[in-house]
Parts: C-alpha cells; sequence; structure tokens
C-alpha cells in the first residue's frame, strides 16, 4: 500500500499550467498510466489552462525547472443533482517523487481555488481499484459521498 | 459487511498501538477498555504478533508495542488475518438463476467494502479517530 503524502515537501512551485509544461504533463501521465495520450491533453490545456479560471484549475508542481505533478478540477454546478461543488478528475505524481507531500500541495493549492470560487466541497471519483490514488484522497480526510456510480455494457 | 469480534478487537487493539508507537501498552489496559475477556484478547494479540504487526515484552513494565508502517498497513491487512473476505462458497454451476442475479449484488457490495478497507491505512484511521475526538471535546465545550 502506498500513498502520495508523506515525509517532508522537496522544493516545489505550484502555479496554473502554461503551454510550455504540457509535453512534460504528457510524459508524466504516460509514466503514470502506460498511454501517451498527446490531443487529451492539449484538450484539456485549451479547457482549463487558458480560460474559465475562475472555476477550472489546472495546477503543476514544479520542483527546479522540471514538472514533477500536476492537478486537474472545476467547479460544477448541479451536476448530479448537487449544489455547486469543486470536482477534482486527475492528480499525478511524478513515481521518483512521490511520499514527500507534492499530492497534499497540489490539493491544498486547488482546494483553495475551490473556495475562492465560492464553494465549500470538493468531490471526485476514482476506480476502485486504484488503491494508491484512493489511499491518498481518504489520508486527506476525504470520505465517501452520497452517491453510487452506475454504468451499463452498450455491446 | 459485519466484522467478527475478533477483528474488531484487533483493529481497536492495532490502533491503541499505533496511537503510541514508542510505548509498552498493556493487554490489560486494552481489554478493559473494550470491555473483553483478557483470554479473548490474548489470542487476537497472538495473532498479530504472529503477522509481525506486534511486539510484545514481558516482564514488569512489558506490553504490546506497534511493529508496523502505520503509513502503509491498511484496514484490509488487518481484517484478513481473522476473516475470509473472498466470494462465498458454493458453484454457479448448480445455484440457480436467482441465487446467481442476488449473489452479483452482494458482490458488488463486498467489492466497495474491500475496496474500501484497502484504502484506509492506520495512519488514516488515527486522523479520523482525533477527528471524532475533536468532535467530542467541541460537543462538550457547548454543553458546558
Amino acid at each position: 500500500m502506498t500513498g502520495v503524502a508523506d515525509a517532508p515537501a522537496p522544493q516545489a512551485a505550484i502555479r496554473s499550467v502554461e503551454a510550455a509544461d504540457l509535453a512534460a504533463v504528457i510524459a508524466l501521465d504516460a509514466e503514470i498510466t502506460g498511454i501517451e495520450k498527446p490531443d487529451y491533453w492539449y484538450e484539456l490545456l485549451h479547457r482549463y489552462g487558458t480560460r474559465g479560471r475562475q472555476q477550472r484549475f489546472f495546477l503543476v508542481a514544479v520542483a527546479e525547472t522540471r514538472v514533477v505533478g500536476y492537478i486537474i478540477g472545476e467547479v460544477r454546478d448541479w451536476e448530479f443533482g448537487q449544489p455547486p461543488c469543486g470536482w477534482v478528475f486527475g492528480v499525478g505524481i511524478q513515481p521518483g517523487t512521490r511520499l514527500r507531500g507534492l499530492g497534499t500541495q497540489l490539493l491544498d493549492a486547488i482546494c483553495a481555488g475551490f473556495r475562492r470560487a465560492g464553494v465549500a466541497k470538493v468531490r471526485t471519483l476514482t476506480s476502485r481499484e486504484n488503491n494508491l490514488i484512493l489511499s491518498f484522497f481518504r489520508s486527506q480526510g476525504m470520505m465517501a459521498a452520497p452517491f453510487i456510480p452506475l454504468e451499463l455494457d452498450l455491446a | 459487511m459485519k466484522l467478527q469480534k475478533a477483528t474488531e478487537l484487533a483493529l481497536y487493539s492495532v490502533l491503541e498501538f499505533a496511537a503510541h508507537p514508542e510505548a509498552q501498552v498493556s493487554a490489560a489496559e486494552i481489554a478493559d477498555k473494550y470491555g473483553v475477556s483478557p483470554h479473548h484478547l490474548a489470542k487476537v494479540l497472538r495473532e498479530l504478533g504472529r503477522a509481525g504487526l506486534v511486539e510484545s515484552t514481558r516482564g514488569v513494565g512489558g506490553g504490546y508495542r506497534f511493529a508496523g508502517n502505520a503509513k502503509r498497513l491498511t484496514l484490509f491487512d488487518v481484517i484478513e488475518l481473522f476473516e475470509t473476505l473472498g466470494p462465498d462458497a458454493g458453484s454457479d454451476a448448480v445455484a440457480t438463476p436467482g441465487e446467481r442475479a442476488l449473489s452479483a449484488v452482494t458482490s458488488e457490495i463486498d467489492e466497495i467494502a474491500k475496496a474500501t478497507f484497502r484504502s484506509i491505512t492506520i495512519d488514516t484511521m488515527l486522523k479520523l479517530v482525533a477527528r471524532e475526538e475533536r468532535g467530542e471535546q467541541s460537543l462538550a465545550t457547548e454543553k458546558a
């Protein structure tokens, strides 16, 4: 069992993503997931990195000059019938820099953005097989939300 | 999912030891706190010792000490020492469609429970305990 929020934090700056960071974010995501998906990330940069910054957040953690983590989320109004709240739908930390508090720094930063946007709750959705991310969010105090995700095979 | 008494006791014991990692906590202290027989608790602690999660010291001032890694050890790791969380025994081949349908639903619940237990470390549990304690204290302050 591993987490992403232990040990003293390294020297990392958290800031909004810039176009020049994207190649590093794509490489980091590919390292974590094993799938390189540049089109997806360019679309996210377009939607979250360049506009709507009051409600949309695409943040990176930069250690020295290297991107070592990212987090993405936004405030969604009445999603699933719920009052406005912040949703985190992507977080990744460079494997070699885990367990140093970078995930906590990124989550704290996006939560600060959500608070500035006027919401008092943050939610996320993750695969129950993804113990790394589940444990991280649990370690941050997140509890089960009052939802049950459902799916249907359409094949 | 209802945990067996021994499993709950194991979890409470691990939390007590992990909350004071440098201290030797006596079995009598835990038995008293949770209102269980020392004999029942001894069996649970033996199992935790066999799994390397606690160490015991005999003699005056002796007791038990947490020997695991609270940031890595999950509730599931402790629970599976005491009970089987796999699917129910029985063959789908002889089950009726109704039984298989019900089994699919109860399996959903079990899988969610297992994922929850796997995702919560002892360290996270200690934070939840502290949160409960803070809640109790603020409630007491309001009443005072």
